[in-house]
């Protein structure tokens, strides 16, 4: 009998054997029994306020450490809520594990209270899941769902527990054994031939381009790129996942790609012959309109799930596996290289793109939110540890924040979820206390999950909150301007007072109107030990330049109109927009 | 799109709760279209078999089996299409028939190989087991005498030789 345990009891246990350290959650009836057991636990759990802020704590946490990240969350509502977060870790390949509480075995299918079928619903957004309806099989499951999450193309993975599961008694099977799955194999490896005929085209080429993704980062790839590309001199442009993964201030590096990359960059891919992408997925934000796509490129894919290979983008040569192991195998079959003519070509690509820069436009006391991106750049040295929602005020970061180094950004890109900053900031922090974490976000996405400032004051975690405030959902508002005909719909937005509402959380705020208030309310944050939001009130029309229109050709962009027109002063902020806005 | 045509796939997934929506709901997601699926036990305890028949181009057919395998479940899949195989569809046809002319649609079945397994005043029906294209075959002819309801399988398929679909399961290590 002594060596019997709850299905519950069991469940921390195999956590911790995992190597958990923290989980995001919230407790409710059918997960009742665990959050009874995790008293015993040596897990530290933090108390979320709405369970998609615990999908994207685990996601923001497992993209910092490159660990797996845990949200926990009962039946029902609880286990919907995490939908959001689930897909959003989906779409970014984030491992993270989703524990949910199910009504008992015997209730299942019944319509039960806060029953919802929550494999069912997750089945197209989970990397894998399971339904586990007795104890024994619990331990199993959690080791395997751990290493479906973190292994090959990482995901997200959850594991539904019934509460009758959680409740009875078994004595746990434990092994040390390697994880053996009879249908999955997650590891692949480029063939010897591909790699022969992927550097002879790149020993060939003249105007070759590098194209960074995600999987650097998760490869943990950065070294060997650097090594690659300083041997070949080929520039490297990168995508919004990809930032960081290649030092942003080195020579090489041209920066972001895609519907809101620098015009040069952009006409470096379209006047290539050669494309090298790493680990990245042709997503449509970076490819344009795919007929018109790098059409003179040759391109070499490296990536390791084979079902990317030709998916958007036709492969003349495809290298399948990890990133990490294909440079490796790569780097020693390469020529070294000088391409000066190609390096000076894209030098004369910036033109006038540096002049259109809103950093070199004269002060005249407006506060535009490249301001707060430059400056907060440059005060923390390009250092901080980055996460930001999804809008105008996260193409700016990418734009203006350079990043030397991987896992300093966090951000949703594939599914684009607002709502996403706060609560993976906090995830983030907790997988890496000793950085200096800037949460960026629009007054519009804040709002989504602003309910989680409540757990970061609970939690006493440190984050420096800048809100992009606009008076605008400003993202959607530039496609109004841009796309139909200026006519504003539903983006005007009336938002509470942040500042006061930091401090409604025993937080300090505090509010930047002028250019010249960015460098002291940035360095207040910093000197202040606990969280502090400042509220941003940044330029109310300013657009993200350049931009590819979606379905328009890669070099076919809206560039920043010369000279900017200011639409409001530093005197007026109006904070809601129908005081300056279209109402003729 | 120059080479679109039906496909066919031989899958072998473990037999658990679940598997056959998994697999549907990848079809479904990534907008394949699915002609007939058939699912049934094998050989193999806790191993599952299915056979699907979907029309898509080269470069469809080549990602549909790398997302199938993606399918943590999915122990191995088989695109038969171009290969040596045989290919069977079962179909129950009720025709309407009386005394003037049973005798007649009979005859005609009997071209087809069709076996009568149920004759009513009014009506026949008629098993067929035959490629699909014989069944359609025997549809069209007995179409003009009054086809009352019909029931088709789906395909199922078998590679020729020796050789089997399954393979023996290649087993992957935790890193």
């Amino acid at each position: 009998m002594s060596s019997q345990r709850t299905g519950a009891q069991i469940l921390w246990e195999a956590l911790h054997r995992e190597g958990v350290e923290v989980v995001f959650g919230y407790p409710g009836g059918a997960i009742m029994p665990a959050y009874d057991a995790l008293l015993e636990s040596p897990i530290r759990h933090v108390l979320v306020r709405h369970e998609q802020g615990a999908a994207h704590m685990a996601d923001g946490y497992a993209r910092t450490s490159g660990k797996v990240g845990v949200a926990v969350a009962t039946s029902g509502p609880g286990a919907t809520n995490l939908v959001t977060g689930i897909a959003t870790a989906m779409l970014d390949s984030v491992p993270i594990v989703c524990i949910t509480g199910q009504v008992g075995s015997r209730f299942l299918g019944s319509d039960a209270f806060q029953e919802t079928d929550i494999t069912g619903v997750t089945l197209p957004i989970t990397k894998h899941n399971y339904l586990v309806t007795r104890a024994g099989d619990i331990a199993k499951t959690i080791r395997e769902a751990f290493y479906v999450a973190r292994s090959g193309r990482p995901g997200p993975v959850l594991v539904d527990i019934t509460k009758d599961a959680q409740q009875a008694h078994v004595t746990p099977e434990w092994s040390d054994e390697p994880v053996r799955m009879r249908g999955y194999r997650p590891e692949h490896r480029a063939g010897a031939e591909d790699l022969a005929r992927a550097a002879e085209m790149i020993d060939r080429a003249k105007r070759p381009v590098v194209l960074a993704g995600h999987g650097i980062v998760k490869a943990n790839a950065t070294g060997l790129l650097h090594e690659l590309v300083e041997k070949t001199d080929m520039p490297v442009a990168s995508t919004l996942l990809g930032l960081g993964g290649f030092p942003a201030t080195h020579r090489l590096s041209l920066g972001m790609m895609g519907m809101h990359g620098e015009a040069w960059v952009n006409h470096a891919i379209q006047e290539s012959d050669l494309l090298l992408a790493l680990g990245m997925r042709f997503d449509d934000r970076v490819t344009g309109t795919l007929e018109t796509f790098a059409v003179n490129a040759q391109k070499i894919h490296c990536e390791l799930d084979p079902a990317e290979i030709n998916k958007n983008v036709r492969a003349d040569v495809a290298l399948v596996g990890d990133v990490k192991e294909t440079l490796a195998a790569l780097l020693p079959l390469v020529g070294e290289r000088e391409r000066r003519a190609w390096i000076d070509r894209i030098t004369e690509l910036k033109g006038d793109s540096a002049v259109r820069d809103i950093q070199r436009m004269p002060h005249r006391g407006a506060l535009f939110a490249a301001h707060v991106m430059h400056d907060l750049w440059r005060i923390t040295e390009g250092r901080a540890l980055v996460v930001t929602d999804v809008g105008q005020h996260q193409m700016w970061e990418a734009q203006y924040y350079k990043h030397d180094h991987p896992r300093k950004l966090v951000t949703s890109g594939g599914l684009g979820t607002m709502g996403f900053a706060l609560p993976a900031a906090l995830g983030a922090k907790l997988a890496s206390p000793g950085d200096e974490v800037w949460v960026i976000a629009g007054d519009g996405g804040f709002q989504m999950t602003a309910c989680e400032l409540a757990t970061v004051a609970q939690e006493g975690i440190k984050l420096n909150i800048a809100i992009i405030n606009n008076g605008y959902l400003g993202m959607v508002r530039q496609w109004q301007e841009f796309f139909y005909d200026g006519r504003y719909s539903a983006t005007p937005l009336k938002s509470p007072d942040f500042v006061k509402l930091a401090e409604a959380h025993g937080l300090f705020g505090l509010r930047v109107t002028r250019r010249e208030e960015v460098e002291p309310a940035i360095s207040r944050a910093r000197g202040t030990a606990g969280t502090v939001l400042i509220d941003f009130r940044v330029e109310q029309e300013d657009a993200v330049y350049p931009m590819v229109p979606a379905g328009a050709a890669l070099h076919d962009m809206i560039r920043r109109p010369s000279p900017i027109v200011e639409t409001a002063t530093d005197v007026e902020w109006a904070g809601f927009a129908p005081a300056h806005g279209r109402d003729e | 799109m120059p080479d679109v045509r039906l496909r066919t796939y031989i899958m072998h997934v473990e037999d658990l709760p679940g598997v056959l929506n998994r697999v549907t709901s990848l079809f479904r997601r990534r907008g394949y279209n699915i002609e007939s699926l058939t699912v049934g036990r094998t050989e193999v305890a806790g191993v599952s078999r299915m056979t699907i028949v979907m029309e898509a181009d080269d470069d469809a057919a080549r990602r549909i089996e790398a997302n199938l395998y993606k399918l943590v479940n999915m122990l191995r899949v088989e695109d038969t299409t171009s290969r040596p195989c045989v290919t069977r569809e079962l179909a129950l046809i009720k025709v309407r028939a009386d005394n003037a002319n049973r005798a007649h649609v009979l005859q005609l079945a009997e071209v087809f190989r069709a076996r009568a397994i149920d004759v009513a005043p009014e009506a026949l029906i008629f098993e067929i087991t035959g490629p699909r294209d014989k069944i359609d075959g025997l549809a069209e002819v007995l179409a003009a005498y009054g086809i009352v309801e019909m029931v088709r399988t789906g395909a199922v398929a078998m590679l020729r030789s020796a050789e089997a679909a399954v393979e023996q399961p290649q087993i992957t290590n935790a890193a």
